[in-house]
């Protein structure tokens, strides 16, 4: 029963911020802030069921029966450790927007409630059809959120994100409603619920053209090279909230539908398609860190290397492994906190500086150290340095794809080098060497402050966390993992429902 | 069939017809009302109340039939599929009239014979949703017409601007669609020729085999004809410049009702009687549903005036349909007609709102439909900016509206039918029209400009469009009662 009041909190909450403007421009923050505390609390109070039991949570009623549609929405361990992720970086997002955003504050925390309520839903709906509407329902406050608040070019950026991710969007309602049209034909009545879906059969050919809709529904939204055009502008464009959301949460949507949906419900066309996913994954890999390594500006470098290192998570995911689907996951987490943070940084700076040039930058550890040592320790959480938690996730994501292919994981593990080069050419460009005094007055450019630091401190304690403990996640993760492995929704066990 | 000299009314097919009566009624009754003394709010309750009494009468009607069963009135069909139609065209009148009201305060002519037009023209729709019979469908069709011409060319006794456009939009209008009925009419004089029946079901004993050339004339001449008036390409040419010129409450008019009603005859038309088992009639029917949804959108792009806008995307919207009826001939099964009368029930509902917020705006002395006029009306005023953006991202299609279960609709019943490449204009031509609708979105968002001129607008038409952006969520969050309320209504 807690899931829908999870998701019911953020769409009321939302629209009490929006209403609360009245008392004064600062209200909706500390609404907005509120509520997510409230959504952090309610799902840590998830963390203390028993994951061998099925379902963490889950709720069931009818919606349109019509159409054997239903709101059932379910959590396990996976889901939970993403919304952990979720309401955890919407904090974060309302941190970095709290001095930036001065203008119709109401309506902006009120779009940023939403479309984590739509992530929310995303992450734990287990009806496709649902499933689809908060896929989509996530999508238009986060166009506002551009194309309101974000900078020089946000029209085309914001337009360009929400073409991209509706048409891919449209492709996958087709799919989707093909498996419940196969569904129909098999048993005889109308379906769109998971545990159904995943008991139809398929012909070869049918299942691979279904899976490549739901493929490229998630491939655009991950993104995968050639679908990640939109991400640069979008990131870019965003104000920072809208970045930290972005890279943080709404990226792994994608990466989500894959592990949960795309592969389980197609696993003979997934295994046919698995080396060519792998391949876009190392292609995304390599080609996005060399991309990112030519940019200018900060931001769009920064979305250049979530590409990258979302391509450790496609590789992991369609080496389909345990240890290749942990890896994926444990990416999933730390490229959620370092890439939030590093958003968070460059928003930071842009904020006090009004550039993202990296060649208008320069010799800033001086006057910001704090700032230089946060952006540091960040860039080398990125690049996969032991003891924190990117290096787990992509380490055990190539451990377990080099199982399920040598050559491509080879070769991607070259990625890891690139990640070092392009890191730590941004900490040298940005806060060693000269600054530059002509353009720059150092006084524009005060050192985070306390409030900011602690943002800071929250996301290290994260990375370092699953750096050094990484088990307290992969405990979490791994029921969900292994029955995704056998072919089931749940681990069966007695009183789990059976798939 | 039953024929006419053996035909005689008895109480209970009055009772039957009563929908249509009432809206007949109602038509005198503001007649007369004028006649005794004008006063516009007079006219309008009363044509508001005879519309939804009209779609009130036809809820017990609904319930006393039994799914799939129907009455044969001579020439018009009582049956689910009328009935609902009929409804949805009287509460989308009474809507029209509602958003109508504060377009013509300040007309400085007799304002109250619009809604006269207006009632008589949803006569027409009525006939139209139960026709049967091609005596019925020209009837219908023609008062229809005849009623709207009046409408688009209201404005012209006005003083306030010189009304040119409203003039050549209503002359383009009767000029093409009196050629569009010669079309259908040499059509229906083939069947007939070949048949000796007017009747729909006539056409099942069209030959069809190695001699069926002349029973495919006949069909594409009467799809030619009703595809002008659903405004699909290659007949779309009048469609953006009488938008365009109309005053904006006839236009909501005529892009709500006047399609639904042509497009309610056009599903009976072609499903009911399953004489389509022509190929070439299917072929024609996709090629023509393809060409509208991609030239629709794509020259929906090029356009600076909202009127316009809406205009190109209403031919995407139909195109749309048409894979709902194509649909049908592939799986003769019911979804398609489920799914074409949950796609209009939406259709009406944005189209209506998109037009109404345009006639809220705008008088008859000056119409708001440049998109640059927009420019801030989120900050100016954020109801109808609201309900308008509501409106876009639903005919866009996007969840939480009722767009997006008509789009799912559309979806499921190309699936059933496996018409992929229809399907696959349907997301192209939905990516393509994204482009535009969030252009208007993008510009009301905007800051307002420095210089901009008032706003007009009055209550009464603000709270008709709060109600269909109501209508917009609750269909599109909680759809499940109308859906089981349709799934009756099979031919």
């Amino acid at each position: 029963m807690i899931v829908p009041w999870l998701i019911a909190l953020l769409f009321v909450g939302g629209l009490l911020a929006w209403a609360s403007e009245r008392f004064g421009a600062e209200w909706p923050r500390r609404v907005a802030l509120a509520v997510l505390v409230l959504e952090l609390l309610l799902l840590a109070s998830l963390l203390g069921g028993s994951l061998q039991a099925g379902w963490l949570a889950e709720f069931n009623h009818a919606w349109l029966p019509r159409f054997g549609i239903s709101l059932h929405f379910a959590v396990d361990g996976l889901s939970l450790l993403l919304l952990l992720l979720t309401a955890f970086l919407g904090i974060v997002a309302i941190g970095s927007a709290w001095a930036e955003i001065t203008e119709r504050t109401g309506f902006f925390y009120f779009n940023l409630l939403w479309t984590l309520a739509g992530v929310v839903g995303v992450f734990s709906a287990i009806d496709l059809f649902l499933f689809f509407f908060f896929w989509e329902v996530m999508l238009i406050p986060m166009y506002f959120i551009i194309a309101i608040w974000g900078h020089e070019n946000k029209f085309y950026a914001a337009k360009k994100f929400f073409i991209f991710t509706q048409v891919s969007g449209l492709l996958m309602l087709v799919a989707i409603v093909a498996i419940a049209w196969f569904h129909y034909l098999q048993f005889g009545f109308f379906s769109f619920d998971y545990l159904d879906l995943l008991e139809v059969d398929m012909s070869r050919n049918v299942e691979f053209w279904i899976m490549l809709g739901f493929f490229l529904g998630f491939a655009v939204k991950l993104p995968s090279v050639p679908f990640h055009n939109w991400l640069p502008d979008a990131h870019s464009q965003a104000p920072s909230a809208g970045s930290i959301i972005l890279a943080g949460v709404l990226l792994k949507t994608g990466a989500y539908g894959l592990v949960r949906f795309a592969v389980p419900l197609f696993p003979n066309a997934s295994a046919e398609f698995a080396p060519v996913a792998m391949t876009l994954a190392a292609i995304s890999i390599l080609y996005c860190a060399k991309v990112a390594f030519a940019q200018a500006d900060l931001k769009r470098l920064i979305a250049y290397t979530s590409v990258s290192h979302m391509g450790f998570v496609t590789l992991g995911i369609y080496a389909w492994n345990e240890l290749a689907l942990q890896g994926a996951v444990m990416t999933m987490l730390a490229h959620g906190l370092s890439a939030a943070a590093l958003f968070m940084l460059a928003g930071a700076l842009q904020h006090r500086i009004h550039t993202r040039d990296l060649f208008a930058m320069g010799g800033f550890w001086r006057h910001a150290p704090r700032m230089g040592a946060m952006a540091m320790f960040f860039s080398i959480a990125a690049l996969g340095m032991p003891g924190l938690g990117n290096f787990v996730g992509e380490f055990l994501a190539l451990l377990g794809a080099f199982q399920a292919n040598q050559v491509l994981t080879i070769v991607s593990a070259f990625g890891l080098i690139f990640a070092s080069v392009y890191s730590l050419w941004v900490i040298q460009r940005a806060f060693h060497g000269k600054f530059p005094e002509a353009s720059l007055d150092p006084g524009r450019l005060p050192d985070l402050d306390r409030r900011e630091m602690a943002y800071y401190f929250a996301m290290v304690a994260g990375l370092v966390w699953m750096g050094v403990y990484p088990q307290s996640f992969l405990d979490l993760s791994a029921p969900t993992l292994q029955a995704l492995l056998e072919g089931q929704a749940v681990l069966a066990t007695p009183g789990a429902p059976q798939p | 069939m039953m024929h006419a000299e053996e035909y005689a009314i008895t109480a209970a097919d009055l009772l039957l017809l009563m929908p249509l009566l009432v809206v007949t009624a109602t038509s005198i009754w503001v007649m007369m009302a004028i006649g005794v003394r004008r006063n516009y709010s007079f006219a309008l309750v009363s044509t508001v109340a005879g519309l939804l009494l009209g779609a009130l009468a036809t809820v017990p009607l609904l319930l006393s039939l039994s799914p799939g069963v129907g009455h044969s009135l001579f020439t018009i069909d009582v049956d689910g599929h009328a009935l609902f139609f009929t409804a949805l065209i009287c509460l989308t009148a009474a809507g029209a009239s509602l958003v109508a009201h504060d377009y013509w305060l300040e007309f400085d002519d007799h304002r109250e014979e619009f809604l006269l037009l207006l009632l008589l023209a949803t006569v027409g729709a009525i006939v139209l949703a139960g026709a049967s019979h091609f005596v019925s469908l020209l009837l219908g069709l023609e008062i229809l017409g005849m009623s709207l011409y009046g409408m688009l060319a209201y404005p012209v006794h006005g003083q306030r601007r010189a009304h040119g456009e409203a003039l050549e939009s209503a002359v383009k209008y009767l000029i093409l669609s009196g050629v569009s009925s010669a079309i259908l009419l040499f059509g229906i004089a083939l069947v007939y020729a070949q048949t000796g029946s007017l009747a729909f079901h006539g056409l099942e004993s069209l030959p069809n085999g190695a001699d069926s050339g002349l029973s495919v004339l006949a069909l594409l001449l009467i799809c030619s004809g009703m595809a002008f008036k659903l405004s699909l390409v290659p007949f779309h040419l009048w469609t953006p410049d009488v938008y365009q010129g109309s005053p904006a409450p006839a236009t909501a008019y005529l892009a709500t009702v006047g399609k639904v009603a042509a497009f309610a005859v056009l599903l009976r038309l072609l499903l009911e009687t399953r004489a389509m088992g022509l190929v070439s009639v299917v072929t024609t029917l996709s090629v023509l549903a393809t060409v509208s949804i991609v030239a629709g959108n794509l020259l929906a792009l090029l356009q600076d005036n909202l009127k316009r806008v809406l205009a190109y995307s209403s031919i995407a919207h139909m195109g749309y349909l048409l894979i709902a009826l194509i649909a049908g001939f592939h799986s003769q099964g019911s979804l398609s007609i489920e799914a074409a009368a949950f796609y209009l029930l939406a259709y009406a509902i944005m189209t209506l709102g998109a037009f109404g917020v345009i006639a809220q705006l705008s008088s008859d002395a000056s119409e708001r439909d440049d998109i640059a006029g927009y420019q801030g009306l989120f900050w100016r005023r954020p109801w109808l900016a609201a309900a308008f953006t509501a409106m876009l991202l639903s005919l866009a299609g996007i969840p939480l509206t009722a767009g997006f279960i008509g789009k799912f609709y559309l979806v499921l019943a190309g699936v059933e039918s496996g018409l992929w490449l229809l399907l696959g204009a349907l997301v192209v031509g939905s990516g393509i029209g994204l482009y535009y609708y969030l252009r208007i979105v993008y510009r009301m968002l905007l800051p307002e400009p420095a210089d901009a001129s008032p706003l007009r607008g009055g209550a009464t038409g603000l709270a008709m469009l709060l109600v269909l952006f109501a209508a917009l969520i609750v269909l599109g969050v909680w759809p499940a009662w109308v859906m089981e309320a349709i799934s009756n209504i099979a031919l």
